[in-house]
């Protein structure tokens, strides 16, 4: 079996290679397809760029060759590892995005933890107590999460708890001035993670309370759950070791597939609490049209992506002994 | 008689608020006996289930008894307390169930899934409770009981299923075992070695069992006692040679009538000319393989071949896996074969693209298994039957005006034109089907188990239809099923099938009189009440 497992995540890798190169050619032509390049915003910043110096500055980013001759040396660049430099910063696109990658992996691990923990533990809570008042209530805060706008949400939550009630900073992911050392930053990061995480994963935890409280519902009335009555099984062992299992793939299915929107979803919240992150970088260099930068991003996520959904199949093999890889 | 182990007594159970009628079960008196199987027969809607999930005390929310008792030990079942009644199921009294696969949890072996009785119900350290496992499965005939212990359910066969269903129903050697239609989605041969299981170990452990189903073969094979149920009432209740070959109330004669008989029908001859050539048709199924990986092919049909006159009715036997279905919707062409010819009427439909088959697609026509799925439940009848002509260019008037002519031609009123499909009866919608594909004007009528989902008695009804419609239009019909019952009265010559290969073809009055290879003897052989079946026939 593990065997089986390692051939599967090698086909998988080999299978992720035309669909990389695809989705490289696609960005580097939809971002092409936008009027301007980084020399309008320098020239533009500068204020008194001739013709000339910007034809030169072209000249030097390689922005003055056809665009097919750019694509295919940008696919060569890719290939060999190298995601070309960023002029707007004056540094190698793989540096600073592994810069940024960490702070956003801590925001994305984090909501994560949080959508997919907390929204199955409040759907299992309202599916148990169906129709009393503890149902009504998580289903209604459910219900209000998920139609409240992100954006909205993150200010809010400023706006109460960090300017009136100052419980939590207003932005950043640590107190650079204070130098803190050890378990001292890791607290520090943790207290700034608090809005940002919330803001990120309400809307994605209240999906998930509705998903599993349904999914429980629906599981509830299968056979297997009869089956397990007549063998005279307490219901609390019912609930947690038949129904809750089964009730937790189509989580699972669901969640996989969105870690993907949440980097989406993580520029808004990025740029609002100021988390120095990909997201926040990525709206950065798209106003600067550092385009080097954002298909360095872009190429990221897609790889990012196609991992995670990876990791979800193989986890899948694990809770489900039906599917076969 | 001994005293019974279980007392149902005047047992009411009201449905719900708006259900079309006030009770499920209304005045029920049963008794099972220590050591004997007590058969509950009824239709669907007679209240038989019901009577064994109220003597679990399982039953459905918002249906519960309203009067009566259901004594065992001593006590009334209905009184106890939920916990009380908890730690009866299992350890007095067990159930298994119809579909061993859904039955089961899909994520736990069934070792596990057989564990947690145990440790629910004894306090039996770890390896007691696994040697009490292994030993069960040995009882009930598992192959290989560790392996069997490891697996999960969807690596048994369905027989291997119910075994396992049974181990767990008995592993507390449980005074009453509520058996619920155990052997109804199992194939005939498995159904035949399920009935036997059943009845060792109940005589073994003298276990009283409460045995429902709608099978008056299966009650013949293992009934002790037999109670009749129609409309939650019981009609008639007796030893089971009593009801089986003396039946006093009218409707157990008339169910019993119903059964189709074993003695094949009057052969018939002066078919019309050769409607279809099937010649070395081959079906694969071709699974996996995407990107990287390597396909693999299941062999479906392998070399099948007949021919069927004008008028003539075929008949395709077999189990489950057999590749019947599979031949079917070759016939129809929902599927392409790989291999070999259907010549229809000289024309080769084997091979043809789409297109192609368009100017012949009327000419075969299918009625599908379950009448429930089979008709889209957004649209109204009229509008089910008039699409097809519609499509090949019939005016719609007069695809309109035919459809009523239909519908009062399978015996239904044309008015339910602008009805929906949820309005109508399992029978009702069979009848509907058949008009569906007799709109195309087809030529030949491939049946896929048109009748095994309905009642006995809606069984024989719609038998009796597609018998007269055959008559009037001179078609050729293609009859798959896995009753050998419905096949000897419905078919003139029959093809066996097993792992996709024709194991046997001939007269049905051949066959059935002399059946030449090994497992169509073991078919035979494994029809429930075959014996009572050859028996006098009943005086209806």
């Amino acid at each position: 079996m593990p065997n089986a497992r390692l051939r599967y995540v090698a086909r998988r890798i080999v299978q992720a290679i035309p669909i990389l190169l695809a989705i490289v050619v696609l960005n580097f032509c939809l971002l092409k397809l936008a009027p301007g390049d980084a020399v309008d915003v320098l020239a533009g910043e500068a204020g008194s760029a001739t013709p000339e110096y910007m034809a030169e500055l072209r000249a030097k980013f390689g922005l003055d060759q056809p665009l097919p001759v750019q694509l295919v040396r940008y696919v060569g660049q890719i290939a060999t590892g190298d995601f070309g430099y960023s002029f707007r910063h004056e540094m190698p696109v793989w540096d600073l995005i592994v810069d940024r990658l960490g702070p956003t992996a801590i925001l994305m691990v984090t909501t994560i933890v949080l959508a997919v923990g907390v929204g199955v533990l409040l759907g299992l809570l309202a599916a148990v107590n169906l129709n009393t008042w503890k149902d009504s209530v998580i289903s209604i805060l459910a219900l209000v999460s998920y139609a409240t706008p992100l954006f909205w949400v993150g200010l809010m939550l400023i706006v109460v708890f960090s300017i009136n009630l100052g419980w939590f900073p207003t932005s950043g992911m640590e107190n650079v001035a204070a130098f803190y050392e050890g378990w001292d930053r890791v607290w520090d990061i943790a207290h700034h993670l608090v809005l940002p995480a919330i803001t990120l994963s309400l809307f994605y935890l209240a999906l998930y309370t509705r998903l599993m409280r349904a999914s429980m519902l629906e599981q509830a009335g299968m056979d297997y759950v009869t089956t397990a009555r007549a063998k005279g099984v307490k219901e609390g062992r019912i609930t947690f070791k038949h129904i809750l299992r089964n009730a937790l793939l189509p989580v699972l299915t669901m969640a996989g597939v969105q870690v993907s929107a949440m980097i989406g979803g993580s520029v808004i919240v990025e740029t609002v609490f100021g988390w120095p992150g990909l997201g926040q970088l990525a709206f950065e260099s798209l106003f600067a049209r550092d385009l080097n930068l954002l298909l360095g991003i872009f190429f990221l996520s897609a790889v990012l992506v196609l991992v995670v959904n990876l990791l979800v199949d193989i986890l899948y093999t694990f809770l489900d002994p039906r599917i076969e890889l | 008689m001994e005293n019974p182990v279980l007392d149902v007594r005047g047992l009411s159970i009201a449905l719900p608020k708006g259900a079309d009628r006030t009770f499920a079960v209304e005045g029920l008196d049963l008794q099972v006996f220590p050591g004997k199987i007590t058969c509950v027969v009824g239709e669907s809607g007679s209240g038989k289930s019901l009577t064994a999930r109220a003597a679990m005390g399982l039953l459905p929310p918002k249906v519960a008894p309203t009067s009566g008792q259901i004594m065992f030990e001593g006590r009334d079942l209905l009184t106890l307390k939920p916990d009380e009644m908890r730690q009866m199921r299992g350890q007095k009294i067990s159930m298994i169930f119809q579909e061993p696969m859904t039955a089961l949890n899909p994520l736990m072996t069934v070792g596990k899934q057989i564990d947690e009785i145990l440790t629910v119900h004894t306090s039996l350290g770890g390896k007691a409770r696994r040697e009490k496992i292994l030993a069960l499965f040995d009882e009930v005939k598992l192959p290989n009981p560790k392996r069997i212990a490891a697996a999960y359910p969807h690596e048994l066969s369905g027989g291997q299923r119910q075994r396992a269903m049974i181990a767990m129903a008995l592993i507390l050697d449980p005074k009453i075992l509520v058996a619920d239609e155990p052997t109804t989605a199992l194939d005939v041969t498995t159904q035949a070695q399920i009935l036997k299981l059943i009845a060792e170990l109940q005589e073994k452990h003298k276990t009283g069992v409460l045995f429902i189903t709608h099978d008056f073969g299966v009650v013949a094979e293992i009934a002790d006692q037999i109670a009749v149920m129609q409309y939650g009432k019981l009609v008639e209740v007796g030893t089971a040679d009593q009801i089986l070959n003396a039946p006093k109330a009218e409707y157990t004669k008339a169910l019993i009538g119903a059964v189709p008989s074993l003695t094949p029908r009057a052969a018939r001859s002066g078919f019309g000319r050769r409607m279809l050539t099937v010649d070395g048709l081959n079906k694969y199924y071709k699974s996996g393989g995407g990107l990287f990986g390597k396909p693999t092919a299941f062999h479906a049909a392998k070399d099948v071949s007949f021919t069927l006159d004008r008028g003539e009715t075929l008949g395709v036997v077999g189990e489950s896996g057999s590749g019947k279905t599979t031949v079917a919707r070759c016939l129809v062409r929902l599927l392409q074969p790989e291999e070999g010819k259907i010549d229809l009427d000289g024309i080769d439909l084997a091979g043809m693209t789409k297109r192609e088959l368009k100017p012949y697609r009327n000419r075969v026509q299918m009625v599908f298994q379950d009448p429930y799925a089979s008709l889209n439940p957004r649209r109204k009848v009229a509008d089910i039957l008039v699409e097809g002509p519609i499509n090949l260019g019939k005016p719609a008037k007069e695809a309109h005006a035919r459809a009523r002519e239909l519908l009062s031609l399978v015996g239904l009123d044309p008015k339910v034109a602008e009805r929906y499909p949820h309005e109508f009866s399992g029978g009702q919608r069979q009848r509907i089907g058949l008009a569906r594909a007799l709109a195309l004007e087809p030529e030949v009528l491939v049946a896929d188990e048109p009748v095994s989902a309905l009642d006995v008695s809606v069984q024989a009804q719609v038998l009796k239809l597609m018998d007269e419609i055959r008559e009037k239009f001179g078609l050729s019909v293609v009859f798959i099923t896995h009753d050998l019952r419905v096949a000897a009265q419905v078919c003139d010559k029959i093809i066996v099938m097993q792992r996709g290969v024709v194991v046997e073809a001939g007269k049905t009055a051949d066959v059935f009189a002399a059946p030449s290879h090994d497992y169509t003897r073991e078919l035979f052989a494994s029809i429930p009440g075959r014996e009572w079946s050859s028996a006098p026939e009943v005086t209806a």
